[in-house]
């Protein structure tokens, strides 16, 4: 990883167990890792996901004592938990709002990877294992919330595995084998339940692999420069643990709120109701940390093209690293990107917020409007096709011409010389260093 | 290290070499394809939800212009008694502009026009529509806005086809068997 070990076996044991299984040496050298002194707090998230996917599997282990999963059995025992369980109800609050807080920080962490050009060479493989963790997580999120077999639970696993079935031709028969018979019933939510408890462990193991490739070229940091000399980093511990947990201690504050205060408020109230395979509820809608999915693939009016769309959405992420041509990874340096980057967050918070909304609901109040094509243009639909058209463009036009035509701020030379005069050819600290830890 | 004794023994021609390896290979991924076979085909519906798979009912029970909704194979099926102003709306949307086109006439069953049975699941994404409701005095999905006409067939919003007829028979004028 670092390339060289400081660590030296102290007892008899230790030199021991050192030519044996190096697990201490292992350990001891991961927390010395030397990184970027100049990291923000914008970096203290991975170690808030840690926390997440930690709190995570405890809570859900400790649940899946309780709960029972079955299609008639299912419902009730939630309730159980939440009534009878001693603590059951906060611990299922802790859970349910668990995933909300998980996917906040994934998407704080992904702008602040796209900010700062952290998926860009040596780290795209890096980007690459995150997004596939991403991938699993909505996995996962999606299973799980199927489980309390509620109305929303039910009638999101209908629609959802219906989308699978709008692939021509092997559509029919995957959708099929997916529910285990004709439609969602007790055989889904079986194996719902099998792969929601496997997939977090799946999700722990790309983690390793996204760790192992930070360990490789080390941490990118707000300058986008490489680390020039040992004067550019400090060893993890004691100083990014500390950083790290003052972080979590707060996004604590913050996850805590929800639990004792709001639990229900990010949840739908539909939920509550023991799902009905015979009456769909008036208004469904995903999760909050999906709408923006929803709002794409609604946008669209053929069905096939809407659900290419929305998965389309997804994997353009897997080509980021190759899309954008900008040689300056941050945007610190590049004006034009920031005002971009921030039309592109816009965009995927207006993209939520027509996923929330119905598809033909007025988005000013009162406006009449006109026809165009085959809605009145003040509704939602037409503003998801403006927000799919702003955010497929950021990625297919902004990112790879941007690259090309701006002109980037001069880039300081290293981390401990971020202020150079103009035209200083070599600044005094700024030596060449032949171990460069990067 | 090879010395002309090792290159001259049979072990060692590359070509009894390749195939050994070859024929290890294939029947490696051979057997591994048809071991996965099982454990994909596990989750397909199991016996005795494919023992479930036909219900009789009763016509008796539903009024004319009402629907009654079934449950086979876990989905819903409406069994709708229509009135004759509904067919003969259902007829004149014959001649309308049909994403997916149908006659009512290909709908029911023949001399039985006033029994309407279709698959209550929303060709969309599977959401079960509003007796009733929508333009076409047929059916509304509450999910997507797609409105079905008095014939179950699709006139507008997002689903791409015409509500599923199950199969059927009468077994007699009152009593019909589903599946």
């Amino acid at each position: 990883m670092s390339g060289h070990s400081t660590y030296e076996p102290k007892t008899a044991f230790e030199r021991w167990l050192d030519t044996r299984l190096p697990i201490i040496r292992f350990g001891l050298d991961f927390m010395e890792f030397p990184t970027p002194k100049n990291l923000n707090y914008w970096w203290t998230f991975g170690a808030i996901l840690a926390f997440c996917l930690a709190t995570q599997i405890i809570t859900g282990v400790i649940l899946a004592m309780h709960y029972v999963a079955n299609a008639g059995l299912a419902f009730g025992s939630v309730e159980h938990i939440m009534r009878d369980v001693n603590y059951g109800w906060m611990i299922r609050f802790i859970h349910a709002n668990g995933a909300s807080m998980f996917f906040l920080a994934v998407y704080i962490h992904m702008f602040r990877g796209i900010y700062y050009g952290s998926y860009k060479a040596p780290r795209e493989v890096i980007w690459l294992l995150g997004v596939i963790i991403y991938l699993l997580m909505m996995a996962t999120a999606f299973m799980g919330y199927v489980l309390p077999w509620g109305q929303m639970s039910f009638w999101g696993a209908t629609v959802i595995t219906n989308i699978i079935g709008s692939l021509p031709i092997i559509g029919g028969a995957i959708t099929t084998w997916l529910w285990g018979g004709f439609a969602v019933d007790d055989p889904t939510l079986n194996r719902f339940f099998s792969l929601h408890y496997l997939l977090p462990f799946m999700i722990a193991g790309v983690v390793v692999l996204h760790l192992w490739a930070l360990h490789v070229p080390g941490n990118n940091n707000p300058l986008g420069v490489n680390v020039k000399s040992e004067k550019d980093t400090i060893p993890f511990h004691p100083y990014y643990t500390v950083k790290d947990g003052f972080a979590v201690a707060v996004f604590v504050i913050l996850f805590a709120t929800f639990v004792f205060f709001n639990p229900d408020g990010l949840g739908h109230a539909d939920n509550y109701i023991e799902a009905n395979p015979l009456v769909t509820p008036q208004h469904i809608v995903p999760e909050w940390y999906f709408l923006p999915f929803y709002a794409i693939l609604r946008a669209i009016p053929n069905k096939l093209m809407g659900v290419l769309a929305m998965f389309a959405s997804i994997g353009f992420l897997f080509v980021l690293p190759w899309l954008d041509t900008s040689k300056v990874r941050s945007m610190r340096y590049r004006p034009s990107a920031r005002l971009f980057f921030w039309i592109f967050v816009v965009t995927c918070i207006i993209l939520g917020f027509c996923g929330a909304h119905e598809p033909d609901q007025q988005v000013i109040p009162g406006f009449g409007g006109f026809q165009l094509m085959d809605s009145n243009i003040n509704s939602f639909v037409w503003l998801s096709r403006l927000g799919v058209l702003g955010y497929f463009g950021y990625f297919l036009v902004v990112m790879p011409i941007l690259g090309l035509r701006e002109v980037p701020l001069p880039v300081p030379e290293s981390i401990s010389n971020p202020v150079l005069a103009a035209g200083s050819a070599m600044p005094a600290g700024a030596t060449a260093s032949p171990e460069k830890k990067g | 290290m090879a010395d002309t004794v090792a290159t001259t023994s049979p072990g060692d021609d590359p070509s009894r070499r390749d195939f050994i390896h070859i024929a290890a290979t294939a029947a490696a991924v051979g057997g591994a394809a048809a071991i996965a076979w099982p454990f994909i085909d596990q989750m397909n519906p199991s016996g005795d939800t494919l023992a479930l798979s036909s219900i009789e009912f009763d016509l008796t029970k539903v009024q004319e212009g009402q629907q009654v909704v079934v449950k086979w194979r876990s989905k819903p099926v409406f069994v709708r008694y229509r009135t004759p102003k509904e067919i003969a709306e259902a007829v004149a949307g014959d001649h309308a502009d049909l994403r997916d086109p149908a006659t009512d006439e290909s709908r029911h069953k023949p001399g039985k026009a006033q029994w309407l049975i279709l698959i209550g699941v929303c060709t969309h994404l599977g959401c079960v529509p509003n007796f009733g409701q929508g333009d076409y005095g047929g059916w509304f999905c509450p999910c997507h806005g797609s409105q079905y006409d008095t014939s179950g067939r699709i006139r507008k919003g997002p689903a791409p086809k015409n509500l599923y007829l199950p199969d059927y028979t009468f077994l007699s004028d009152t009593k019909v068997k589903i599946g």
